[in-house]
C-alpha cells in the first residue's frame, strides 16, 4: 500500500482519500462500542453526554449506575457494607459447614436483579457449553474421517441451527417443549442453547482436525495403545485449542442469546441479555450502559484468549507463518 | 488414486477368477475381509456422530417440524366439536344448512360449554369470519334450552345463523388439514368451496412484509459490501503487524454482545444522542429539528449493518489474503491502468469472498428479530417480528407457523446456494 514516487497528483489524492474512507469505516465499527464506557459514568439518569461531562466537571461523573447493578431489586440496599464484611460473607458462603450470614451481601446474592441474571447466565451457559462441546467434538472427529457415510448431508443438518432464523427455532422449541413440560424450565433453555452452540464447536474442531497428522494416532496404535488411549493421550492434547475455542464460541452464543430465552424462560430464569432486553423496552436507564461496559470488557478478554489459543494451536500443529 | 479404486484395481499377476482369489489368514477372501473392515470403520465414524445427530433431531429438528405441521393442521374445532365436525366437512358449502347440521351444532355447543372449550372454538371460527366469537359464546349459553327444530332455534337465538357465510366459516374451521394458513400468509383467502381468492387491498400485509424484509436484507448486504470491501482490501495490503491490529477493531464488535451493540446504537442515534448532539454542534441542524434516526427503518438499517459488517469483512479478507500480488503487477506491466488492473484482474478474484460474505449477511439479516424489535419502531418491523407476535401475543400459532414455513423455505434455498457456492466446510469463524 505504498505510494510509488512517480504517482500523479490524482493518484495521491485517491490514495489518501482511500485511507480516510477506511478510517471512517473503522470509526463506524468501533465508536458505538467505546462510547458507552464514558456514558455509563453519567451522574444524571440520561443516555447522553451532559454539559458537565463535556467540560470534564468531576461532579458530572459518578459510579452510581455500577452501584445500581448490585443493589437494584434488593430488599434493603441501605444495610452496612464493607470489604471486610464481603470477605466474611464469601468465606462463610463458600465453606461447607457455615451458612452465609444475613446482611447486605446475602441480600444482594439472593435478590438483586442483575446478580440473579448473571447467576442464570453462567448456570445456563455452563451446562449448554458442556453438552455442546462434548457432543460437538465427538461428532467433529467422526465427520473428519474419510470413511464417514453421508458426510455432506449430515454436516449440513448439524450446521443448520446456525442458519435457521432464531425466531423459527425459538417458536418451534416453545411449541414442542411446552407439550413435553420443558418450557419455563432451566432444562429447556439449556437444551436450546446447547443446540444453538454445537455448530460452532463442529466448525472450529473440524478446522483444527484438517491440520491433524493422522500418522501420530497410527504410531500410537502401533506401539500398543488402545483407541481410548490414543484419543486422550495423542489426539485430544493436539486438538484441545480447537475444542476450547469451540467451547468459548458455544458459551458466548449462550451468554448472548436472547430470542430462545424470550420464548422458553420464565421470569426466574432471566439471563443478562434478557434483563437488558426488558431494560431497553421498559425503563431505559444508564444501568444498562454500565452492564454493557462490563460486557465489552469481558468480550475484550475473550478476544485476547481466543487469539492466544489460535497461536498456541498453530504452534502445536507445527504451522508457521 | 483414491482408496477405493486402489483396492478394486486388478493386481498384476494375481488370478482374477473367484475360485482362487487372495485369501486372508483365516481363509476368507481378502475382498470380503476388506469390505467387512470398511463397514466397521464406517459404523465407528457414524457412531461418533450419532449422539449429536440424535440430540439435534430431538431438540431442534423435530420441534421445528412439529411447528410447521401446525401451519397446515389445526384440529381445534374437530377435537372440541366432535359431533358437528364431520357433518360440516361433508357439507358442500353451497346448499342451505340442514337440520342435521344444526342438531349436531347444538349438541356440540352444549358439550363445549360444559367442557369450557367454547372460547377456543369461538376464536378459531372468529379467525375465518370476524364477529362469530360472540355468536358462539352467546348461542352456547342458550343451547342447553334449545329444542327441535334446531335450525329455527339457532336462528332465533342469533339471526347470524341464518347467514350462509357463518356456516361456511365453520366448515373451513372444521377441516383440520387445511391450506388456509398458508393462503393467509400470502394474503389469500381459502373459501368454503375450496377456492382461493385474494384479500382486499387494505388487508394485504404479509406479502408486502416479505418483500420489505427481503429489501432490508438486500440493502444491509449492499451496505456491508460497500463498507466491508475497502476495509478488507486495506487490511490485506498492510504488513501483518498493522493488519492484525486493525483486525482487533473488526473482531471486537464481532465478539461484543448483540444487546450491547443495540444499546450503543440507541445511545448514538436517539434524538438527544451523541450523533444528533454533534450535528447540532456543527450546525447541520438546529436544536429543535433533530433528526429521528432511531425507532424507525433508518435505525434498523444502521444497527443491522453495524452488527453484520464483520460477517462480510472476514470472508472477503481471507480470500484477498490468498490473491498473489504478482497478478496485479503483471497486469500493470502489460499496460493496464490502476483501475483496469483492479477491475479486470483483482476484483474477479475476490468474487468468492463477496459471494460467501454476501450470502451469509443476507441469510442472517432475513431472520433478524431482536434489533428490529428494539430499534425498529413501527415501520422497522420485519417478518420475524410478525412471527413472534403471532406466537406470543395473538396466539395464532398456525399463522405463525405458515409465515415461518415460508421464511424457512427462503432461508433453506439460500443455505443450499451457500453450500454450492462456498461449501459448508469452508465456513470460518474469526
Amino acid at each position: 500500500m505504498e505510494l510509488p514516487p512517480y504517482a500523479t497528483l490524482g493518484q495521491k489524492i485517491w490514495h489518501y482519500a482511500f485511507y480516510a474512507i477506511c478510517g471512517l469505516i473503522f470509526l463506524f465499527l468501533i465508536t458505538p462500542i467505546l462510547i458507552i464506557a464514558p456514558l455509563s459514568f453519567n451522574a444524571e439518569p440520561y443516555f447522553s453526554f451532559t454539559e458537565g461531562m463535556l467540560s470534564f466537571d468531576k461532579e458530572a461523573y459518578s459510579t452510581r449506575w455500577y452501584n445500581d447493578i448490585l443493589i437494584n431489586g434488593m430488599a434493603d440496599p441501605e444495610q452496612p457494607r464493607s470489604w471486610s464484611l464481603f470477605w466474611e460473607w464469601l468465606w462463610m458462603a463458600l465453606s461447607p459447614v457455615h451458612t452465609a450470614p444475613q446482611g447486605f451481601f446475602t441480600d444482594m446474592w439472593e435478590n438483586a436483579q442483575w446478580v440473579r441474571a448473571m447467576k442464570n447466565s453462567f448456570f445456563i451457559g455452563f451446562f449448554a457449553t458442556l453438552i455442546a462441546t462434548a457432543l460437538g467434538t465427538l461428532a467433529a472427529i467422526g465427520l473428519s474421517r474419510a470413511e464417514m457415510p453421508y458426510r455432506g448431508a449430515i454436516m449440513s443438518l448439524l450446521i443448520s441451527p446456525l442458519i435457521v432464523p432464531l425466531v423459527i427455532t425459538a417458536a418451534g422449541m416453545f411449541y414442542f417443549y411446552s407439550q413435553v413440560g420443558l418450557s419455563q424450565t432451566y432444562i429447556g433453555v439449556i437444551l436450546a442453547h446447547a443446540a444453538l452452540g454445537t455448530p460452532f464447536v463442529i466448525i472450529t474442531v473440524t478446522a483444527t482436525l484438517v491440520g491433524f497428522d493422522k500418522s501420530l494416532v497410527r504410531a500410537g496404535a502401533s506401539m500398543g495403545a488402545g483407541p481410548a488411549k490414543t484419543f486422550w493421550k495423542i489426539q485430544m492434547p493436539l486438538i484441545l485449542p480447537g475444542v476450547v475455542s469451540g467451547g468459548l464460541f458455544a458459551f458466548i452464543t449462550s451468554f448472548d442469546e436472547v430470542v430462545a430465552v424470550l420464548f422458553l424462560a420464565g421470569p426466574e430464569h432471566r439471563t443478562i441479555p434478557r434483563q437488558m432486553y426488558s431494560g431497553i423496552r421498559e425503563q431505559i436507564s444508564p444501568t444498562i450502559l454500565a452492564v454493557a461496559t462490563i460486557l465489552v470488557i469481558i468480550s475484550i478478554l475473550l478476544l485476547v484468549t481466543m487469539e492466544m489459543l489460535r497461536r498456541r494451536g498453530e504452534r502445536l500443529r507445527g504451522i508457521r507463518n | 488414486m483414491t482408496e477405493a479404486s486402489y483396492h478394486t484395481a486388478p493386481i498384476p499377476g494375481a488370478p482374477t477368477d473367484g475360485q482362487s482369489a487372495l485369501l486372508a489368514s483365516d481363509g476368507t477372501p481378502l475382498k470380503t475381509k476388506l469390505r467387512e473392515s470398511m463397514r466397521v470403520s464406517r459404523m465407528r465414524a457414524f457412531g461418533l456422530v450419532l449422539p449429536l445427530l440424535l440430540f439435534i433431531l430431538a431438540s431442534f429438528i423435530i420441534p421445528i417440524i412439529m411447528l410447521l405441521w401446525t401451519g397446515v393442521y389445526n384440529a381445534t374445532y374437530a377435537v372440541n366439536m366432535p359431533a358437528s365436525a364431520p357433518i360440516m366437512q361433508a357439507w358442500d358449502g353451497e346448499s342451505q344448512p340442514t337440520e342435521a347440521m344444526a342438531e349436531a351444532m347444538v349438541l356440540d355447543l352444549v358439550e363445549a360449554r360444559k367442557a369450557k372449550t367454547i372460547g377456543k372454538v369461538a376464536s378459531r371460527v372468529n379467525r375465518e369470519l370476524s364477529g362469530t366469537r360472540s355468536l358462539f359464546t352467546k348461542s352456547a349459553r342458550r343451547a342447553a334450552k334449545m329444542e327441535a327444530p334446531f335450525l329455527a332455534a339457532l336462528e332465533k337465538a342469533d339471526k347470524d345463523w341464518a347467514d350462509i357465510e357463518t356456516w361456511r366459516a365453520i366448515k373451513i374451521a372444521a377441516t383440520s388439514l387445511t391450506p388456509a394458513y398458508y393462503a393467509a400468509a400470502v394474503d389469500a383467502k381459502y373459501t368454503a368451496t375450496g377456492d382461493f381468492e385474494m384479500q382486499g387491498e387494505e388487508r394485504q400485509i404479509h406479502v408486502k412484509l416479505f418483500w420489505k424484509t427481503i429489501w432490508v436484507s438486500g440493502v444491509v448486504m449492499l451496505a456491508c459490501l460497500f463498507l466491508g470491501y475497502p476495509v478488507a482490501y486495506l487490511m490485506s495490503h498492510l504488513p501483518a503487524k498493522t493488519s492484525n491490529l486493525l483486525m482487533i477493531l473488526v473482531l471486537l464488535p464481532f465478539w461484543t454482545s448483540l444487546l450491547v451493540r443495540t444499546t450503543a446504537w440507541i445511545a448514538m442515534l436517539q434524538s438527544q444522542g451523541v450523533l444528533n448532539d454533534i450535528f447540532v454542534w456543527i450546525g447541520i441542524t438546529s436544536d429543535e429539528q433533530r433528526f429521528s434516526l432511531i425507532y424507525n427503518l433508518t435505525g434498523t438499517l444502521i444497527a443491522m449493518t453495524h452488527i453484520l459488517l464483520p460477517f462480510m469483512i472476514l470472508p472477503i479478507y481471507s480470500v484477498m489474503r490468498a490473491i498473489p500480488p504478482s497478478h496485479v503487477r503483471a497486469a500493470k506491466s502489460l499496460g493496464a491502468t490502476n483501475w483496469t488492473s483492479f477491475w479486470r484482474v483483482y476484483f474477479p478474484a475476490t468474487i468468492p469472498g463477496i459471494g460467501a460474505g454476501g450470502l451469509l449477511v443476507f441469510i442472517l439479516s432475513i431472520g433478524y428479530y431482536i434489533t428490529p424489535a428494539l430499534v425498529g419502531g413501527q415501520d422497522g418491523q420485519l417478518i420475524s417480528n410478525f412471527i413472534a407476535y403471532h406466537m406470543q401475543k395473538s396466539l395464532n400459532w398456525s399463522l405463525a407457523a405458515a409465515l415461518g414455513g415460508i421464511l424457512l423455505a427462503i432461508v433453506l434455498i439460500l443455505y443450499w446456494l451457500y453450500d454450492r457456492v462456498v461449501g459448508i466446510d469452508n465456513m470460518k469463524l474469526g
